[in-house]
């Protein structure tokens, strides 16, 4: 069943992500709300497969590549659909729906069978520490996409030329803003799901840090998210750094955890 | 029941006629009044703007009523017919009501779709409903003609860009800045151009001005005017580091701000944005200063340049727009046809009753021995028949009211049965109210 909700998850996006590009290129407003609904309606259909894949493996669903994939989207519409209530930033979706797409298409690349967890890895902490480490993802995504934005319309307006995207692209103001807060909050998830990752590998295998390659790689990462939010408060980086940086880190992060990931196999290569 | 607007606007007439034919507020109701007396013209409301004159009117017979407003216009502005005739348009029926909703959205007005135009509309109608000479068809055209203006606005992005110099100033100032509240503008040198972009940006919430000009003097004048402050000029750079703003417009033949001055005054605001607008020729701002971070420089090219931009983007609009109007004009055609309806199957009805109860007296008459209950039958028997025969043409009626020829079937029913048509109309007037 969590198969059939995965292709109409798809579908969804796919859809939205289409009518986003209309939108883009037509300026109506029509389209990103229709756009909008498409993706709430992914959400829901995204929902369901995550809960029923949840019941169906009997644990939570992000031992696989497919899995962590699947609840990555999840969690980043999730976040999409928040900022969208408290920001009027029209334009994120048509930034949001092809990323989420993207996500769902390369976890359909990849075995899709239940296969059970490795019973030292079987905790409380297993939620935790992997719901607190993709929302700070889903975090580091959105500062992602508004540096993009960022970048688009500081392109228009430094080279004067005024068309395009600049009618949708919000203030250079706005977008700095919320790629800061973005930071703000995916720092300290990033953070916690280190901490909690080392205290449920103490629990496991009785080690706080065993130096794989993904806790590595989580370290480089948080470093590189240090060092920008240390820019931002106080050397005073801002705007197209700030931009530019974020997306840096942000294709640091996911392309160690697919990179990893497929070398290795598993979230921690611990599976398989 | 015919609308129709005579009128003559920027494209018909050049202004030298447009002048002669505008109507002064306070003459309107006079005006109204001297259009609703002529016998065709049942309501009127006269659009008077600089670039306009048009009355829109629901005249009962369509040539005549045209032919009424014409004599109206040129009698009324004492100008012979034979030299405004080439200048009138007439939009009678669908027409009329599109025009309307084009010009209430903007649509027809020399700047595309500016949106001073509902106001006069608006004002135009308020004035006819004072002088009593809105009806049930104005009131419902114009009420329309508002709602798809609205529509228009929210669903197009027609009016959502600027399309002048100062305007632009203020809405690339919003892409860069966000809200306006709090941001400190400073004016260096004092031209036209510079204080209306300076007047735009304190409307959009601008928080302070500091103006420095070479002339101090007008600079103090200035600033009691904008309610700003005063600087030497040769202080301005001091200045510059609590500034988001900068308006040049000097008549300094070097440039007065450098890459290096900015890159100092940079590091200073820690880096927030700084935009400069420089509308002097030649320029005030070296373009350099645009290739450091977080500084955008538009000179007045460039000013221009946005201009041109946002009209090609309200030209994309405003097909958008027009497919609106479209709509919402099917919409209402529906009523104003079914409007002529209703007096007339009233009138049919009543035409059949009276004979009917003529003919049942006469019946009852001769047959003086009948029971009440026998007479009771009878009536029943009459009612039921008229019921029955009017049954299939009362529907045919209102359905066929909806379609292209739905006037033909309304006069063909007023001439089989024989019915009055001034009758008819008078009721309708009453239907409406007038």
């Amino acid at each position: 069943m969590d198969i059939l909700f995965f292709h109409i998850t798809a579908a969804f996006y796919f859809f939205a992500t289409i009518i986003y590009i209309i939108y883009l290129l037509t300026h109506r407003e029509g389209f990103a709300r229709a756009g909008g609904y498409m993706v709430y309606g992914g959400f829901v259909a995204h929902s369901i497969t995550i809960i029923s894949r949840w019941f169906e493996a009997g644990r939570t669903p992000a031992a696989t590549m497919h899995e962590s994939l699947t609840l990555f989207a999840w969690l980043s519409i999730l976040l999409y659909i928040v900022l969208s209530y408290r920001y009027r930033v029209m334009v994120l979706g048509a930034f949001v729906a092809p990323f989420a797409l993207f996500l769902l298409i390369t976890a359909s690349f990849l075995p899709k069978e239940i296969v059970p967890l490795a019973p030292v890895l079987e905790s409380y902490w297993l939620p935790v520490h992997v719901g607190l480490a993709f929302l700070g993802n889903a975090f580091f995504a959105m500062a992602c996409i508004f540096g993009i934005m960022y970048l688009i319309q500081e392109r228009y307006l430094k080279s004067r030329k005024i068309r395009g995207l600049y009618f949708v692209l919000p203030s250079l103001e706005i977008l700095d803003e919320l790629n800061y807060r973005c930071l703000t909050y995916g720092f300290p998830l990033l953070t916690l799901a280190i901490i909690t990752g080392a205290i449920w590998s103490e629990y496991a295998f009785g080690t706080y840090w065993f130096w794989g390659a993904r806790q590595i790689w989580s370290l480089i990462t948080w470093f590189l998210y240090a060092a920008l939010l240390h820019g931002r408060l106080t050397t005073g980086w801002r705007g197209r750094k700030s931009a530019i940086f974020s997306v840096a880190a942000f294709v640091v992060l996911l392309g160690s955890f697919l990179f990893i990931n497929f070398l290795i196999g598993g979230a921690h290569g611990l599976l398989g | 029941m015919n609308i129709v607007t005579v009128g003559l606007n920027h494209r018909t007439a050049p202004v030298e006629i447009r002048e002669q034919f505008a109507f002064r507020e306070e003459e309107l109701p006079r005006a109204l009044r001297r259009l609703v007396n002529h016998y065709n013209i049942n309501e009127a409301v006269i659009i008077s703007t600089c670039n306009r004159v048009e009355v829109i009117g629901v005249v009962h017979d369509m040539e005549k009523g045209v032919w009424e407003v014409k004599k109206f216009l040129s009698e009324y502005h004492d100008i012979p017919y034979d030299d405004i005739k080439d200048h009138l348009y007439v939009h009678a029926g669908e027409d009329c009501a599109r025009h309307l909703f084009r010009v209430a959205c903007g649509l027809d007005s020399m700047v595309m779709g500016e949106p001073q135009i509902l106001g006069q509309v608006k004002d135009a109608y308020g004035m006819a409903v004072q002088s009593n000479t809105a009806g049930t068809v104005i009131n419902k055209l114009f009420h329309k003609a508002f709602s798809v203006a609205k529509r228009v606005r929210t669903e197009t992005r027609i009016g959502a860009s600027s399309v002048s110099v100062s305007s632009v100033a203020v809405e690339l100032a919003k892409k860069i800045f966000g809200e306006l509240t709090g941001r400190t503008v400073m004016l260096i040198g004092a031209g036209e151009m510079a204080e209306l972009s300076a007047r735009s940006l304190l409307g959009a919430g601008v928080k302070e001005i500091i103006i420095a000009n070479r002339t101090y003097e007008r600079a103090v004048e200035l600033a009691k005017e904008f309610r700003g402050r005063a600087i030497m000029f040769r202080e301005f750079s001091h200045y510059l580091k609590y500034t988001d703003i900068v308006i040049a417009s000097t008549g300094s033949p070097k440039f007065i701000i450098r890459p290096e001055d900015v890159a100092g005054v940079m590091k200073e605001r820690k880096h927030c944005p700084m935009f400069f607008i420089d509308i002097a020729v030649p320029r005030n701002i070296d373009p350099l200063v645009n290739n450091i971070d977080n500084a955008y420089v538009f000179d007045i090219d460039d000013l221009q340049g946005v201009v041109e931009a946002n009209l090609k983007e309200r030209l994309k609009e405003a097909e958008q727009a027009e497919l609106i109007v479209t709509e919402e004009i099917d919409g209402l055609y529906r009523w104003v046809r079914s409007l002529d309806v209703v007096p007339t199957i009233i009138a049919l009805q009543q035409r059949l009753e009276g004979i009917r109860k003529a003919e049942l007296e006469r019946a009852l008459s001769q047959l003086k021995n009948l029971s009440d209950r026998e007479r009771k039958v009878l009536d029943a028997m009459t009612q039921a028949m008229v019921k029955k025969i009017l049954h299939n043409p009362v529907t045919c009626i209102k359905q066929e009211a909806h379609s292209v020829e739905g006037d033909t079937f309304i006069e063909a029913a007023i001439k089989l049965f024989g019915l009055e048509e001034e009758e008819i109309i008078k009721k309708a007037r009453e239907a409406g109210g007038n």
